[in-house]
């Protein structure tokens, strides 16, 4: 069988934090570069300038993309022939998460206690993990920094299945609208439709990581995911909220089975920043 | 047409500001959240002295990443700002002028600056590195036992902003969309 000692699990944890960070993903690059030049607004336009910008004096300065750099999210796919030796998992991909945050020279943002004393535990753990168990022996990693102004942001919805595809458009519309200019549009919306109700919000988190301009293989939802598009970049909300014609970059829908009874629709919400970083060990 | 700044702004040079204003922001500006506000408001109710003179002063809802060794400051774009709407009208009361973050504000503020002849300015959020570069100095002044939610003072130079909320109660978060909203 095949081993896999926790150290590498740390380093890699630890550098894709770092990564994600500082080097924004091609694919949202792309589409903001895109944004620039079809949004009609002059203002919205003008934010979009300080966006792309932003990517440069980033690099230059190794400087993070955003000041909030977010709660460490990793999914983590772990093969089911691969023997992780050394110590405990949970505890090496903290020590990454909190390693990439002081050397990183990334903010410290999460609190032990969420209601009475928010205190900050100073090293930006515990990061939140999602594992599965797949076939082969190798340990996939997915790494998100996610800032809580899009999290915020956020809803799931337990619609009858009567709702149809009318709901589920007017959910996510809802969503978005609401949500104005206080998740940085534009932004880059994930959505899960079925499972059930924590399974879709764990979906619509992992939807937000799905390279732009990339489709859901199902042509009904990828039809479905264009509809969605074009709904949420006629509200007018534009770049930072100021008024334009590009509110979104991209919809991102996953679709699960789900009871007889029901049909949830979680809705998760990434800002244009959208940090993510992948590493196969 | 961008318009420059000078801060701190008095009430007169704020009420002439609309919605919409594109600004390049140059200055004092003190930087707080959530528990520095909870902080600023007990120490007013209690009759205390504030840390700093609040009256025409400027604060920039932000908590910047961690500096460098050698940088004056790491990237330091706006937090969303509602979560500072139940503190602001007090503020405000006792002469706070401008205020920078993104994101809607209660009506409750809106009121307060209508009264009080106040500014709300929007950053872009995630341009955190570009604005970092607009920041001359920077000093923690107050409530150093907060670590990063401590009170700074920083000077800038150019910071890159927009008036999203003048005292007449005009509101680009409105306006903005409703001018671009589709059919």
């Amino acid at each position: 069988m095949r081993e896999l000692n926790v150290s590498e699990i740390q380093k890699a944890v630890s550098a894709l934090l770092i990564r994600a960070n500082h080097e924004m993903g091609a694919d949202v690059r792309e589409a903001v570069e895109k944004a620039r030049l079809e949004e009609r607004s002059p203002v919205a336009r003008f934010a979009l300038d300080q966006i792309c910008e932003n990517y440069r004096v980033s690099t230059e300065k190794r400087l993070p993309l955003c000041q909030d750099t977010g709660m460490a999210i990793l999914f983590a796919e772990i093969g089911q022939d691969l023997h992780i030796v050394g110590g405990d998992f949970t505890l090496a991909v903290n020590a990454g998460v909190a390693e990439a945050y002081q050397e990183g020279y990334l903010r410290k943002s999460v609190v032990s206690d969420p209601l009475y004393d928010r205190v900050n535990t100073g090293n930006n753990c515990p990061a939140v993990i999602h594992t599965s168990i797949v076939p082969g022996d190798r340990l996939r990693l997915l790494a998100i920094a996610k800032g809580f102004g899009s999290e915020n942001m956020s809803r799931i919805a337990m619609l009858p299945p009567a709702a149809g595809e009318e709901g589920v458009l007017d959910f996510i519309e809802q969503c978005v609208r609401e949500a104005g200019p206080n998740p940085c549009p534009p932004v880059i919306v994930g959505v899960c439709v079925g499972g059930d109700f924590e399974q879709a919000a764990l979906f619509a988190k992992r939807a937000t990581a799905r390279p732009v301009g990339t489709h859901n293989e199902d042509a009904r939802y990828a039809a479905l995911e264009q509809k969605a598009l074009d709904r949420l970049n006629r509200l007018g909300i534009g770049a930072a909220g100021f008024g334009g014609t590009v509110t979104a970059l991209s919809v991102a829908i996953d679709f699960l089975p789900t009871h007889i009874a029901g049909m949830p629709v979680a809705v998760s919400i990434c800002c244009h920043a959208c940090r993510h970083a992948e590493a196969t060990l | 047409m961008t318009r420059s700044i000078r801060l701190p702004l008095n009430e007169r040079e704020a009420r002439a500001l609309r919605a919409g204003d594109s600004v390049l922001l140059s200055g004092v500006l003190y930087t707080g959240r959530d528990a520095a506000h909870k902080r600023l408001c007990r120490l007013l109710a209690e009759g205390k002295p504030l840390p700093f003179d609040l009256r025409d002063a400027t604060i920039y809802y932000v908590v910047p990443t961690p500096a460098r060794p050698g940088a004056v400051i790491g990237s330091a774009g706006p937090t969303t700002s509602y979560r500072m709407d139940s503190y602001a009208p007090l503020l405000l009361a006792h002469g706070l002028r401008g205020m920078i973050g993104k994101g809607y504000r209660s009506p409750e503020v809106i009121a307060a600056m209508q009264a009080h002849g106040a500014v709300y300015f929007g950053a872009v959020g995630g341009a955190a590195a570009l604005i970092a570069g607009h920041i001359e100095a920077s000093e923690v002044i107050a409530f150093d036992d907060l670590g990063t939610e401590a009170i700074r003072k920083l000077t800038v130079r150019d910071f890159p902003a927009f008036v999203v909320i003048d005292s007449l109660g005009n509101n680009l978060y409105e306006t903005g969309p409703a001018q671009w909203r589709a059919p």
